[in-house]
């Protein structure tokens, strides 16, 4: 099965991209079937059925989103496996936005909207600089000037990947997305495969449910500010 | 690649309707004008060309570049695209100096020349009132000194033998100048316009309709004339609007030459 991993900040144009470059993949012939992770609410499952491919919705509630997935992953395969789906595609939300939702065999695709400022792509982490593919939305909205621009802050952070001026509403460059989904590989078996990049760090005591801010209550893997890590724990 | 002519293959309007128009070719030298209402569907037009489209814009159009389908680099590399663009949108979003920016763009067309960053400002301040400093940050630009330095870029950066341009004339900037600048010699140029002047300087002009190309008019010898006497009126109403802008008074006298 191909496995495609969708990640991108909010807004950007995520799902609406997907649905213009599904109805690419049905018309082809394929069976994709989607995941939908997200942290507190969506609705996007609903716009998935009406093109009536197989959709399951996951929310991470106060969990990174992120490892929320990866620790789904599996399940989430075996489900698509049920639906007699050929392509699982996982849309993610992104919580921090240095996410690292891509395996190394699923074909990572960061969606970015181009409003959002060419300093952006230096700011956000592993889901631009280890993405396969990076599709700019919203690109009609700023000058072409500004478009070059920002492309080219893009390649700055992530020399190797392959970009795509998209468009959500007219479905202009979700042609060429699905050409990317249809040439890439199977994953083989989940049991070998890694992330790209190691998920954002934070182990504490913070993560279950510590809500005391003073330094004597701090526990696990902390970082201080000048940059100095240690461990506080048993 | 010399590129020596395009094609607008038709594509359909906002009905579905096949465009009436179902093949343009503006050659290497030509000015075509784009005229018709608001929402006519100009700007998607001029869209259409700088994206090279091939059937997958809502048009459904297909742009050939020497009557073929342009390389799929020419698509993606704005290095090889060779297209230049002044849209509309004239509010920069990007948080950086004028310097900065220039330099990134500049960068991004695989141009490296000292200098190149003074020579855009030194042109863009010639077309607007208020000078921009390199040192501006690109947000707190105005809209004329927006689209001055756009003009300027074009003439300077992305300097291409296709050049678009969507309405020039609400910029408050000096609009024949800036034509001119951009326009250059031996290119092919797309403009879209409501000023009749403008649109009576070009050879042709293209009619949009409901999403559609409805019709290409030839511009005739007396519409020629028209122009011509047209931009004297427009220099004068130019000379009275630097009067006012610097703060001068109007007299009844002054109307006399035209009125």
């Amino acid at each position: 099965m191909k496995i495609v991993i969708v990640a991108g900040t909010p807004g950007a144009g995520k799902t609406s991209l997907l649905i213009h470059t599904i109805r690419h993949l049905k018309d082809r012939g394929c069976h994709p079937a989607v995941v939908k992770i997200d942290c507190l609410y969506t609705d996007d499952d609903v716009r998935y059925k009406k093109l009536g491919v197989p959709v399951l919705v996951g929310l991470s509630k106060d969990m990174c989103p992120d490892h929320f997935a990866i620790y789904n992953i599996e399940e989430m395969v075996e489900w698509a496996k049920e639906q007699n789906a050929d392509i699982l595609i996982v849309e993610t939300a992104g919580l921090c936005h240095r996410c690292a939702p891509y395996t190394k065999n699923s074909l990572g695709i960061c969606v970015i909207d181009a409003t959002c400022g060419p300093n952006t792509p230096r700011k956000v982490g592993p889901f631009l600089t280890s993405a396969d593919v990076v599709a700019i939305t919203k690109g009609d909205i700023v000058s072409q000037a500004e478009r070059e621009v920002f492309r080219e802050r893009v390649l700055e952070m992530n020399p190797r990947c392959r970009i795509y001026d998209v468009n959500g509403l007219s479905g202009q460059g979700s042609a060429e997305i699905a050409k990317e989904i249809l040439e890439c590989k199977d994953v083989e078996n989940l049991e070998n495969e890694e992330l790209r990049h190691s998920a954002p760090l934070c182990i504490c005591t913070l993560c279950v449910g510590e809500t005391r801010i003073a330094k004597k209550f701090h526990r696990g893997v902390l970082r201080r500010i000048d940059g100095f890590m240690k461990y506080v724990g048993e | 690649m010399d590129i020596k002519e395009i094609t607008i293959l038709g594509g359909y309007d906002k009905f579905g309707n096949p465009e009436r128009v179902r093949e343009l070719t503006i050659k290497k030298g030509e000015i075509l004008g784009v005229v018709g209402p608001t929402g006519s569907g100009k700007s998607n037009l001029i869209s259409d060309i700088e994206q090279l489209a091939q059937g997958d814009t809502i048009s459904k159009r297909r742009i050939l570049v020497n009557g073929e389908v342009p390389p799929v680099e020419m698509r993606r590399d704005p290095r090889k695209r060779r297209i230049a663009q002044l849209s509309q949108n004239m509010h920069f979003l990007a948080d950086m100096t004028v310097e900065e920016f220039l330099l990134m763009h500049a960068k991004s067309r695989g141009i490296e020349k000292d200098g190149i960053v003074d020579k855009v400002i030194k042109l863009a301040n010639k077309l607007t009132g208020e000078p921009i400093d390199k040192d501006c940050p690109l947000t707190i630009l105005s809209g004329g000194q927006s689209r001055s330095l756009m003009v300027a870029d074009i003439a300077v950066i992305s300097d291409s033998p296709i050049v678009l341009i969507d309405e020039i004339e609400n910029a408050g900037i000096k609009k024949h100048e800036a034509l001119e600048l951009l326009a250059g010699h031996g290119k092919i140029v797309l403009v879209i316009t409501h000023d009749p002047v403008l649109a009576l300087i070009t050879d042709r002009r293209v009619v949009m309709k409901n999403g559609g190309m409805k019709e290409v008019i030839e511009t005739t010898e007396e519409e020629k004339e028209v122009s011509r006497r047209l931009g004297e009126i427009d220099n004068w109403m130019l000379m009275l609007r630097e009067k006012v802008r610097h703060g001068e008074r109007l007299t009844l006298k002054e109307l006399e030459l035209f009125c």
